[in-house]
């Protein structure tokens, strides 16, 4: 009952924090934060499981599965439980809310009962998403991120707020409807041998090829077409290059805290249900059409880079940058092997610590020029020295400076998926490519923000950020580096779950 | 094996309302014009609940499983009419209890709380009702309170104008109905439902029952609000203080689909009359016509409304089809399970669209304007009912963290595995375009810079703890969803063994 207890606890502290009055919401949002982050904590260090959550023969952790509703031949139980793909990535959530919950300290100045409340409301839901194994439970907590989180962007962010949220809104929500649609169509024609939404029942079922015709589709065109769906579905939540506009509009609207919950956290929702659903439940379909997701994957990475190459807004190129990181990890799962998907899921934690790392610097940044433009800005090292080092410090990171987590993530990435498919070598080495832009555009920006002669357009006083401000972007990066110096403290664990859905006579490593 | 209860009991839940009523005609005469409020409506409220514990009880008790027929069969009480007591019951709490700030400054208190009592009985009546005559009756016994309380606020043209409105089209419809029951007593020589059931398969005069059936489904539709008897709806729900919206479009809506399940299923057997080859009266293409007329209409007029109060009244039209689903596919050989998702939306629609109008009442109660853009930044001054009408709107809207989602799931769900998947087909779309007018009120609340000052002096206790009740159960609803769908499909199987 670990699972139940941590986003009940949540749920409770939104709950109360939303009724506290404003003076004391970020304090105790703070303070209340603290309890799923050491429920999360100590549910990894007591973490035993072996396998992959949705395969035979694997043990998960903190599991419960009771029968919920019962309605006509299909079952809707209640099922949690955690896998070394999903336990990392509820640590990463409850770490990240905590440190988003402090970097909101100075930014969030007005109605901050409901924003925190709204805050540990997302960071439940999130919870939910990562732990649910009941496509029924699962897609009500994905669905219930959207609530909050069009709040968030509409109540508190920048001038063009609402339209960013209304973009962001019916871009994914659309999205989760195709991807709902492509689902039910699989689970209608896997006809009887399914008597539940259970994600793992239809994952084996799906993988044992019990699937049928549905109406005047064949079983083969069904899958491609569920696929499809479920790809497109998930795809806009990534983002991947063609879907990806509403991202930026989001980013740059959205306060700081929420940025670095959208890119942290959020983002991953897309991989991770990328990988449970079209990875894990129609391998075939993946492997037979690798060169065509990796051609996506590749874009996103070359054309994310790009374009964050082209921005004079500081925040929209750590935005841009996001779609391209994006991209490693879709190229990582579609290699199917044990590097590229083991590397994926651990380039989902390393981009969340390091993409929030990113936001927080900006934020920081921001707090006190109160201005985001590249242009205005030059000099800051001199007035904010600390600040900057840590922006310096993430932005190496994001580049792969080995002994990082990004480096360990993309090396994995890139060795698995080196050789993985016909043709992937070249896939590969584009997306390699991608690396010298990300280099190129984050050095071309720090050296016109942060260094030389320090000059900014702004009526502000610049100075040292103050000490809340920057204790979190001091943990992000020991993180960072922690997870960059001795992977495995994850990825022994993520490997684990990853093993049994690599083909045993796969291409690869 | 506790004490046997003598089987009149059976009808507590209605006993308790009529209790209520008379009770607080005797406070009344004791006192008359009293402004005692916390007496009228603490009796009223109590009642009420009550009325909600006993059907609870009974249903947990399994009091219906086998029914209880009295008075010479022409009530019965089973599964279905103690599923819908509830439901009933539990609105009248919502209500009762919101009233007691929403009426603070008005001149007939008891008589307020007894018309609604009252009318709850006449509600109770409805779905335990097994013969046209106590379908007529009770069904009269509803309405007339109801034209009342549209009214009482005299002093207000709009009310007085409604009330009119409404009682016009009503004794219309009553007098189809009437004419309706008179043809098919004609025909079948009976007025209780199973003998009804038993006679119209051996009849010739399909015609003559055609025609009659088709005027009770009239005057069924008038009672949910459903087109082309709807045009009363918007105009009484708009004019009526918002707690009757909320019991009219609530409580009444469910009892006109208590009644319309219960004659039609059990009297006019589908397989006699509709799916066999010697069908002669096909209502179910009537209900089908009905169901996706009734939902485009409401929908397409509910997302052009100016005011906030308006747009509900239009979405519980919508709404009224989306029910008339469960009647529609009723052909389709799956008949518990589509029935079911119909009661069960209904359950869950009893405390959704309550407490959306229980929020115009708390609007209202504060003299805030009616237009969406009068709602502009009010979560910042008052964020816990903004919350609330959060939940509500996005659950009518069947957004997945609420029992809105359940419902309309299960609802569509039951209409695709009957074959009717057009019927599904047109209710998602529907649905997908009512988050378009329910999303406007949300944008407003939170999104939206204040365009004047709130005038929020004071936050009513009764409102505030309707409003919050009827918020958590709609959110408990889908975890408890479970239960809900238990007793749905005992209520369903109830008429469709």
């Amino acid at each position: 009952m670990w699972i139940e207890a941590l986003i009940a606890v949540t749920l409770a502290s939104a709950f109360a924090v939303f009724l506290a009055p404003n003076k004391v919401a970020s304090k105790l949002a703070f303070a209340l934060s603290l309890l799923p982050l050491a429920g999360s904590l100590w549910m990894y260090s007591t973490y035993e499981a072996s396998g992959n959550a949705l395969l035979a023969g694997s043990e998960l952790a903190f599991e419960t599965n009771f029968e919920w509703v019962t309605a006509g031949p299909y079952t809707l139980n209640w099922h949690v439980g955690l896998d070394g793909i999903s336990m990392p990535l509820v640590a990463l959530t409850t770490v990240l809310t905590s440190l988003a919950l402090l970097a909101s300290w100075t930014p969030i100045d007005e109605r901050q009962s409901q924003f925190y409340g709204l805050m540990l409301f997302l960071e439940a839901s999130l919870l939910g998403v990562f732990s649910a194994l009941d496509f029924f439970q699962w897609f009500v907590f994905w669905e219930m991120v959207l609530v909050p989180m069009y709040v968030l962007i509409g109540v508190w962010g920048g001038p063009r707020r609402k339209y960013a949220a209304i973009k962001m809104f019916v871009y994914t929500n659309i999205a989760s409807l195709v991807m709902f649609i492509g689902f039910i169509a699989l689970v209608f024609g896997l006809g009887d041998s399914v008597t539940s939404l259970d994600m793992p029942a239809i994952a084996q079922a799906l993988r044992a090829g019990e699937l049928g015709g549905l109406g005047p589709l064949t079983a083969g065109t069904l899958k491609v077409a569920a696929f499809v769906a479920m790809f497109v579905g998930f795809a806009v939540k990534v983002p991947i290059v063609p879907f990806h506009t509403w991202l930026p509009d989001a980013h740059v609207e959205a306060p700081t805290p929420v940025s670095i919950m959208l890119a942290g956290v959020l983002l991953k929702m897309g991989t991770y249900a990328l990988l449970r659903f079209n990875f894990t439940m129609l391998p075939d379909v993946a492997q037979n059409n690798a060169p065509i997701i990796a051609l996506f994957a590749v874009i996103s990475v070359i054309y994310g880079a790009m374009l964050a190459l082209a921005q004079t807004d500081l925040k929209r190129i750590v935005a841009y940058s996001s779609v391209s990181s994006m991209g490693y990890v879709i190229l990582g799962l579609v290699a199917y092997t044990l590097y590229g998907m083991g590397g994926a899921t651990f380039q989902m934690v390393a981009h969340g610590l390091i993409s929030g790392l990113m936001f927080m610097s900006v934020g920081v940044i921001y707090n006190t020029t109160h201005t985001r433009m590249v242009s205005d800005m030059s000099g800051l090292a001199s007035k904010m020295p600390f600040t900057v080092a840590v922006f310096v410090a993430g932005a190496f990171g994001y580049m792969g400076l080995p002994l990082m987590a990004g480096f360990a993530a993309e090396l994995f990435i890139f060795l698995g998926s080196f050789g993985a498919f016909a043709g992937s070598v070249w896939f590969t080495a584009a997306a390699m490519f991608g690396i010298v832009v990300v280099a190129g555009y984050l050095l071309f920006a720090m050296q016109r923000t942060l260094f030389g002669t320090f000059e900014t357009e702004t009526d502000y006083e610049v100075g040292p950020a103050a000490f809340h401000d920057v204790a979190p972007l001091v943990v992000l990066i020991l993180l960072v580096i922690l997870l960059g110096v001795d992977p495995n403290i994850f990825y022994t664990m993520i490997q684990d779950a990853v093993n049994p859905l690599v083909p045993a006579a796969g291409g690869g490593v | 094996m506790a004490v046997q209860l003598p089987t009149w009991t059976a009808l507590a839940p209605a006993y308790a309302f009529a209790a209520t009523a008379l009770l607080l005609f005797i406070i009344d005469s004791i006192d008359p014009g009293s402004e005692n409020r916390p007496l009228i409506a603490g009796t009223a409220t109590l009642g009420s609940l009550a009325a909600a514990g006993v059907s609870a009880w009974y249903l947990l008790a399994g009091t219906g499983t086998e029914p209880i027929r009295l008075y010479a069969n022409s009530v019965v009480v089973d599964s279905m009419s103690l599923f819908f007591a509830f439901v009933f019951a539990s609105v009248t709490v919502l209500v009762c209890a919101a009233s007691y700030d929403y009426m603070r400054d008005h001149s007939y208190q008891a008589e307020y709380y007894a018309l609604v009592m009252l009318a709850a009985t006449g509600m109770t009546m409805m779905a335990t009702a097994n013969s046209l005559a106590v379908v007529f009756i009770s069904l009269e016994l509803s309405s007339l309170p109801s034209f009342a309380l549209v009214a009482i606020l005299k002093k207000n043209r709009g009310s007085v104008e409604a009330g009119l409105k409404y009682f016009l089209v009503g004794a219309l419809s009553s007098s189809i109905l009437a004419y309706g029951i008179s043809l098919v007593y004609a025909v079948t020589g009976s007025l209780l439902l199973p003998e009804v059931a038993n006679a119209v398969g051996e009849t010739d005069l399909t015609g003559v029952l055609g025609i009659g059936i088709l005027m009770i489904l009239g005057g069924f539709s008038y009672k949910v609000s459903a087109v082309p008897f709807h045009f009363w709806a918007p105009e009484a729900y708009e004019g009526a203080p918002a707690p009757i919206s909320a019991f009219l479009s609530s409580a009444s809506k469910a009892a006109g689909f208590a009644v319309a399940f219960r004659v039609f299923i059990v009297a006019f057997p589908v397989d006699q009359l509709v799916t066999s080859a010697t069908a002669g009266v096909d209502w179910v293409l009537a209900a089908q016509i009905l169901a996706v007329v009734t939902m485009t209409l409401g929908n397409f007029a509910a997302a052009t409304q100016d005011t906030v109060k308006r747009m509900l009244a239009y979405s519980s039209i919508g709404h009224a089809g989306y029910v008339l689903i469960a009647l529609a596919a009723l052909s389709g050989g799956s008949d518990q399970f589509v029935l079911a998702g119909g009661m069960a939306h209904l359950l869950v629609y009893g405390f959704m669209n309550t407490g959306a109008f229980l929020f115009i009442a708390l609007t209202e109660y504060w003299s805030i304007g009616r237009k969406f853009e009068d709602f502009n930044g009010l979560a910042a001054r008052a964020p816990f009912a903004c919350v609330a009408m959060t939940v509500f709107l996005f659950s009518l809207a069947g957004l997945p963290p609420f029992g809105g989602f359940m419902s309309k799931y299960f609802l569509f769900a039951g209409a695709v595995r009957a074959g009717f998947w057009w019927l599904a087909a047109v209710g998602a779309i529907n649905s997908a375009l009512s988050l378009y007018y329910y999303s406007r009120v949300v944008k407003a609340m939170w999104i939206e810079d204040p365009v004047g000052e709130f005038d929020i002096e004071s936050k009513p206790v009764g409102l505030y703890a309707a409003l919050s009740a009827a918020a958590v159960v709609t959110v408990l609803l889908l975890p408890g969803f479970g239960s809900v769908w238990q007793y749905a499909t005992d209520a369903a199987a109830a008429l469709v063994a």
